[in-house]
């Protein structure tokens, strides 16, 4: 990884660090709240990494995200298991997957407009289902103890808590998540290890790059833009039943909240890879909890509004996407189905 | 080669697509235990069973005519503009900039110089993902969705801090003078002694969009600029070869769509509001994309699917306030009717088509 590529790596630890300077405890908060802001950020952001690398633009996360927060939500409460939650919360993301699989593989159908159209599914059919189930209104009633995900502590967590530095940081930040977030962290080595280092993710982002090449070699584009899709489905599944059963006790109608559309503006930030990936959901999180904690931040020579700071990962999309600061290239197949020649 | 005849491809394809996202959300509302009849009944009642239904019908299909022709104009350029939303919502804010900063004596001289301001501000906040998009290839998809999310935050604070008036605590503009409020349906009707549609805010707007249905479709299929943004559409390197700039001709395509959004807000926040609050584009930006889609790209189509829309937002109101089903179905059947006619549009198409392929061979032979 050369110097360029850690460019946002090391913005991000340069704001951490100067804001731990600056006020240690505020920072430590914040950071905290960064960290559980950002997982569903960054599930959401390697599941499009897995569609569009496989050549299957996905604007439909944030659809999915909201479907599975419902499901989740719901049968965490019936069930009064957050487990179980998770599944519901998988098997919900993924209809809408193939939904989205049918439309942009089978039939070649417009893979923009089906996004579209799913996240207006989810936005209409959760409410739709939730009143009709729960009558309050779309909101599913809150979940308790083992409907949740809960916090859980690191071992070692409390013998290391006086010490300086290593102290705050693992026992304050490290330590005392639910074990979502820690999955979404595993996911982001695990990620770069199949796309780049296995047969399989060879293929998926030969699919999305060249999909000739791989049909030429006797390897089906649909059986593989589908398993891209599927994994799609379950990591935006897990992203969708995080907000529902661990960041907050239940669903609440659109609770999803554009968040996949900064997942996917992170993706776009990360250039589709997913060690940048990792740091772009970050970044994006900590602006989040910034934007939280201070909502008029005065930096001494300028009030920045909390309405810039929600803004800010949209405006840096943009200016990232015009190319001034680093290029960001999309799968060259990307959007476009596979027609095979007669 | 010619597969269906041309009305087929017009009219059949998205009658289907129509009568399939129906069928299954009669099966949604069967599932959620109430009938699907009542709720056609309920819903044509309500939308079209009295004059003040229709008020609200016509209003709803107004805001959906300007966002299809946006989202049609930019398609013909085979672009996919969904930034509709945040376009009209900026349309909105330079009509309430116009009419509260230059005093106006008449309705009539405000609704020229507030359309041009509406049309002005929705083709400004298109131009930046056009230009990006036409010199630097980044998506418009992904800029246009990136900008209505920067036009919701602008607008909340232009609202909150600058154009609330002083002790208010709604963040929403003042009142715009009352002469320049425009002339609502009823009013015309009233004129002429009939007692139509009180209040209901369907206004005068309805027959702008109706003139800019037409002139959307002279510009297209009647104008050198329309032939050269088609040719664009179908096919780049053929466009480039016969001479057409391309920069050109997709930013200009932009502009027109955005400032087609933009015009939105002479509607929703001239005609109906008449002053700024906040979110009050409700999701029109995106009905557009329902409606063009729906409508073939067409102007007539997009009319009748504006119609449509509007009977059916009109009578998804009506629906939650008789019935025990919530609007949001009204979002459910859009949604079905975008993956219809849009994405799902080729297991409509195939099967018709190998009908229609099957019959002339056999009427052929």
């Amino acid at each position: 990884m050369n110097l360029k590529d850690s460019f946002i790596a090391i913005i991000v630890l340069a704001i951490c660090i100067l804001w731990a300077l600056a006020d240690g405890p505020a920072a430590q908060q914040g950071i905290g709240s960064a960290l559980r802001l950002m997982t569903p950020l960054l599930l959401a952001c390697l599941a499009g990494l897995y569609s569009e690398r496989a050549g299957v633009f996905d604007i439909g996360l944030e659809g999915k995200m909201l479907m599975a927060a419902f499901t989740s939500a719901s049968v965490a409460f019936l069930t009064g298991s957050a487990w179980l939650g998770l599944a519901a919360g998988i098997a919900g993301a993924l209809v809408l997957s193939l939904i989205h699989g049918l439309a942009s593989i089978t039939f070649k159908g417009n893979q923009l407009i089906s996004g579209v159209a799913i996240n207006f599914l989810a936005s209409g059919l959760t409410v739709l289902v939730g009143q009709n189930a729960f009558g309050l209104g779309g909101r599913t009633p809150s979940l308790t103890g083992a409907g949740r995900f809960n916090p859980i502590t690191l071992p070692f967590a409390d013998a290391v808590r006086d010490m300086p530095v290593l102290g705050p940081i693992y026992s304050g930040l490290v330590s005392g998540h639910t074990i979502l977030v820690y999955v979404a962290f595993a996911l982001v080595p695990l990620t770069w290890w199949v796309l780049f280092r296995t047969r399989f993710g060879l293929r998926l982002r030969a699919v999305g790059e060249n999909p000739a090449s791989v049909d030429t070699a006797g390897v089906s584009v649909t059986r593989l833009r589908y398993a891209a899709v599927a994994i799609c489905g379950v990591l935006t599944g897990i992203a969708g039943a995080y907000l529902a059963t661990a960041l907050s006790a239940g669903f609440v109608k659109e609770m999803t909240a554009g968040r996949g559309f900064i997942a996917l503006a992170a993706l776009i930030f990360a250039k589709w890879r997913p060690w940048q990936a990792l740091f772009a959901t970050f970044l994006f999180g900590l602006l989040e909890a910034i934007a939280n904690l201070y909502p008029n931040l005065d930096l001494g020579f300028v009030t920045v509004p909390s309405m810039f700071m929600n803004a800010l990962p949209y405006i840096l999309t943009v200016v990232i996407l015009a190319g001034f600061v680093g290029r960001a290239v999309p799968p060259r197949a990307g959007g476009e189905p596979y027609v095979k020649e007669r | 080669m010619d597969k269906m005849p041309k009305w087929a491809d017009v009219i059949l394809t998205p009658l289907i697509s129509l009568v399939l996202a129906m069928g299954i959300s009669a099966l949604v509302i069967l599932a959620i235990g109430e009938s699907p009849w009542v709720a056609l009944t309920t819903m044509v009642e309500g939308a079209l069973g009295s004059s003040y239904g229709w008020g609200f019908t016509l209003y709803y299909a107004t805001n959906f005519i300007f966002t299809g022709l946006a989202v049609a104009v930019a398609y013909h350029a085979s672009l996919f503009n969904i930034g509709g939303e945040g376009q009209a919502a900026m349309g909105g804010l330079g009509v309430a900039l116009v009419l509260l900063n230059i005093p106006l004596p008449h309705w009539a001289l405000a609704l020229p110089v507030a359309m041009v301001g509406a049309a002005l501000f929705g083709a400004a906040w298109a131009f930046i993902p056009a230009i990006l998009q036409a010199k630097r290839g980044s998506h418009i998809v992904i800029t246009t969705i990136m900008f209505n999310f920067i036009a919701a935050a602008l607008l909340n604070y232009v609202l909150v801090n600058i154009l609330r008036p002083v002790g208010s605590m709604d963040p929403a503009s003042a009142r715009f003078p009352e002469q320049t409020n425009l002339p609502a349906l009823t009013d015309l009707f009233a004129a002429i002694g009939i007692e139509w549609g009180r209040n209901t805010p369907a206004n005068i707007t309805f027959f702008i969009a109706l003139a800019a249905c037409l002139l959307v479709w002279v510009l297209i299929w009647r104008t050198r600029l329309g032939f050269e943004i088609r040719a664009l559409g179908k096919s780049e390197p053929g466009a480039v070869y016969a001479g057409i700039n391309p920069v050109r001709i997709t930013v200009i395509a932009m502009l027109i769509s955005g400032g087609l959004a933009g015009l939105m807000a002479i509607n929703n926040v001239m005609g109906e509001s008449e002053r700024l609050v906040l979110n009050a584009v409700e999701g029109a930006g995106f009905i557009g994309i329902a409606v063009a889609l729906m409508g073939r790209n067409h102007p007539f189509g997009i009319l009748l699917a504006a119609l449509l829309f509007g009977f059916l937002y009109q009578g998804g109101g009506e629906l939650a306030l008789w019935t025990s089903i919530p609007r949001e179905l009204i979002v459910v059947i859009q949604a079905l009717v975008i993956l219809f006619t849009g994405a799902l549009d080729n297991m409509v198409r195939m099967p018709l088509e190998r009908l229609f392929l099957s019959r002339r061979r056999t009427g052929g032979a």
